[in-house]
């Protein structure tokens, strides 16, 4: 048998390498990343007259509110822009954000009835996942962009060139909500206390991000510990393109960049390890 | 030419048992400062996977060491009682879970069906479901494109098929969910007691299906069962797993037997203490084709009744009926003293019956004895629901399909042409 080693078109074995990540298999089932999302996208709005309509619905109370509580009545600075665009600009990749790493921490345990009866590469529903969010995501640009257009027009906000760097906004968004993810999802197999903690985790994250302020109202003392939450760059830069309001933040943006890289880097291969044993324990 | 589609090499698989707890993240701390420092790892102790053994420690080998070949074409069989490690060997085959040891090499594309309907939502209509199901199991978009007609077909639900599952039947939701797999298009296939859904109907055009796929299209299957009858009629070899072991593999007859005869520790005897009554029956025990009180349809069956009596019986009679799992009477046989001299002096008698072919149904029965004088005038003692036995269809050549509603028992008969 020997000689024929090769001939093997499969071999599962106790050990595998933590490199040893099958990108192959990932495209071989790229047909059941399109199952899902389709999945995703078309029962979340089963049974409704409004249907996708309802995507936009959410962020725009959000927002209405936000401009209610946050600036009307407490009066936090909008950084000289109108308060809907302002928290709009704010909340659409922060929800982005906090959807995606809220599934993917999820990964293990809401699809443990699948992973325990089929095989498929584990990290597909993740992908899956990052790809309806970002379905989601655009259609609530498209009434942000509504908003822009009618407030450029009265000259209260001034978009710019920066804007065709929202793509690579938003992929870092998705690295980072993915990195976290995985991470989380990779750790809570076994103890699930981190499941706990991620709700206040991420409403400490929100608060310290420049969501619902602007930077620029951020004490002095404050701005270093600030400038490490690696969602602040991006949430400001994307703000600048589309408002004008605040500074592009290249520095920042490069922080975030590393960070994010290192965050997916460290959760795949987390994952990796937990991913062929994980049913055992779940 | 390689002729081997799966070969497993000494895998063994470990679990942890009780619940995880600060205790358990305690002594992960311990084991990984242990590993950390010394460099070789802490032998855990583990214990052998066998429930009746009380043992302290905290793994247990679900399996341990098994080895197989199984050369492209077959159709294996796994049995094993509950607990064996059936399950744990499916999923470490369908890579739902890696071995703690060994190694699994496998050749050409292989599809696990553990479960049908995996992953089916409920809000999603039938149509819709095929192709998220089809792509879970692995299917591309395009061949479940090409298969949808037959799928549908082999379903019958034409006419629900834009409607979202959730509305279905129960029957209908499995018949698709089952309709999706059957036209799963592998070189292997692995495939875990799918067939104990549905209806009689459809679980025979299921076990239609499976012979089809194994026989026709010559692809490679192991399948898990609980159900004999359905392990004789599709397979040709069998594994015998016990305690996370491998016990036996052979042909698939050898298999069942040995099977059997591992199963001694039930009482299915009837016993009673003589009390200087007239009479009592003492003991009453079946002899069936395999031990553990399985008996093959058509096979010898045999009943033994000691009976204990003071004095002679005037006109005695002694009968017994066979019952089946609804209490439904199936067989009642008797002897009468004018037939035979029966119980006509005091002492210990034994008597035994024997049906040389046993034609009842594939489940499960029981039986009544009632022993009488008089010509069964006045009862003298009755014992109700002893003996239960299993009745097999094992290897069975039906030339037509025997329903469990069509009849209860076949009797012998001679057709001639007059």
């Amino acid at each position: 048998m020997g000689s024929n080693k090769n001939n093997w078109s499969k071999v599962i074995s106790a050990k595998r390498s933590w490199w040893d990540i099958d990108l192959k298999g990932v495209l071989n089932y790229k047909d059941l990343i399109s199952s899902l999302i389709r999945r995703d996208l078309v029962s979340i709005y089963k049974q409704t007259i409004l249907g996708p309509v309802w995507f936009l619905f959410g962020p725009l109370f959000t927002v209405f509110t936000y401009t209610f509580a946050f600036s009307t009545i407490a009066k936090i600075p909008t950084d000289g822009i109108p308060a809907p665009v302002f928290y709009l600009a704010g909340t659409i990749l922060w929800n982005y954000f906090q959807a995606c790493f809220n599934q993917a921490s999820g990964t293990f345990i809401n699809n443990a009835h699948l992973f325990g009866k089929v095989y498929f590469p584990r990290i597909i529903p993740s992908i899956a996942m990052i790809i309806s969010n970002l379905l989601k995501m655009l259609l609530q640009f498209i009434v942000f962009i509504v908003f822009c257009i009618y407030y450029q027009n009265q000259e209260m906000i001034s978009m710019n060139i920066y804007i065709l760097s929202f793509p690579l906004l938003v992929l870092l968004m998705a690295i980072l909500s993915l990195g976290f993810g995985l991470i989380i999802s990779s750790l809570s197999v076994k103890y699930r206390d981190l499941n706990q903690l991620i709700g206040v985790f991420i409403t400490l994250l929100m608060y310290a991000s420049p969501i619902i302020y602007p930077s620029s109202s951020v004490p002095s003392v404050l701005k270093p510990y600030l400038s490490l939450n690696p969602i602040a760059p991006i949430i400001n830069s994307f703000r600048y393109a589309f408002t004008g309001a605040g500074a592009f933040d290249w520095w920042g943006i490069l922080y975030t960049t590393i960070f994010s890289l290192f965050m997916l880097f460290f959760g795949l291969i987390l994952f990796h390890k937990v991913e062929k044993t994980f049913i055992d324990t779940i | 030419m390689n002729n081997i589609a799966i070969k497993v090499e000494g895998v063994s698989k470990k679990y942890r048992l009780g619940v995880v707890s600060s205790v358990t993240l305690k002594k992960d701390i311990k084991k990984a400062i242990h590993n950390f420092f010394f460099k070789t790892k802490k032998i855990d102790d583990v214990s052998e996977n066998d429930r009746s053994l009380s043992d302290e420690s905290e793994y247990v080998w679900s399996l341990k060491d098994i080895n197989f070949e199984i050369e492209k074409g077959d159709v294996i069989g796994i049995i094993g009682k509950n607990g064996a490690g059936k399950s744990t060997l499916l999923k470490i085959l369908s890579q739902i879970t890696a071995p703690t040891e060994g190694k699994v090499k496998i050749n050409g594309k292989i599809a696990s069906l553990l479960e049908v309907g995996t992953g089916f939502h409920p809000e999603l209509t039938g149509l819709q479901n095929i192709y998220l199901n089809g792509s879970i199991l692995g299917m591309r978009k395009s061949e479940i494109t090409s298969k949808l007609n037959e799928i549908i077909e082999f379903a019958g639900v034409q006419r629900y098929i834009d409607t979202p599952v959730k509305r279905y039947s129960s029957g209908m939701y499995v018949r698709l969910a089952f309709a999706i797999a059957a036209h799963l298009d592998t070189d292997i296939l692995i495939i875990d007691e799918v067939l104990a859904v549905g209806d009689a109907e459809f679980q025979n055009k299921c076990i239609g299906k499976m012979n089809e796929i194994s026989k026709k299209d010559g692809k490679t299957v192991l399948f898990v069962s609980h159900n004999i009858n359905s392990i004789s009629n599709l397979t040709n070899k069998c594994i015998l797993l016990e305690n996370g072991k491998i016990n036996f593999v052979g042909k698939t007859e050898e298999a069942i037997a040995k099977y059997y005869s591992k199963n001694k520790n039930i009482v299915n005897t009837y016993n009673a203490e003589y009390n200087n009554e007239r009479l009592k029956v003492l003991n009453v025990e079946i002899v069936t084709t395999y031990t553990s009180f399985t008996q093959a349809c058509e096979g010898i069956f045999k009943i033994r009744f000691t009976i204990q009596t003071s004095e002679p019986i005037n006109n005695a009679g002694i009968s017994f009926q066979i019952f089946n799992n609804i209490d439904a009477p199936i067989v009642h046989i008797s002897l009468f003293n004018s037939e035979q001299p029966f119980l006509s002096s005091s002492g210990v008698h034994t008597y035994e019956c024997e049906i040389p072919k046993l034609r009842l149904f594939m489940g499960d029965y029981k039986i009544n004895v009632y022993v009488a004088e008089n010509s069964g005038q006045n009862l003298l003692e009755v014992i109700e629901g002893i003996c239960p036995f299993n009745v097999k269809m094992i290897n069975k050549h039906r030339d037509y399909d025997w329903q469990a509603n069509s009849c209860a028992y076949l009797e012998e008969f001679n057709w001639k042409k007059t």
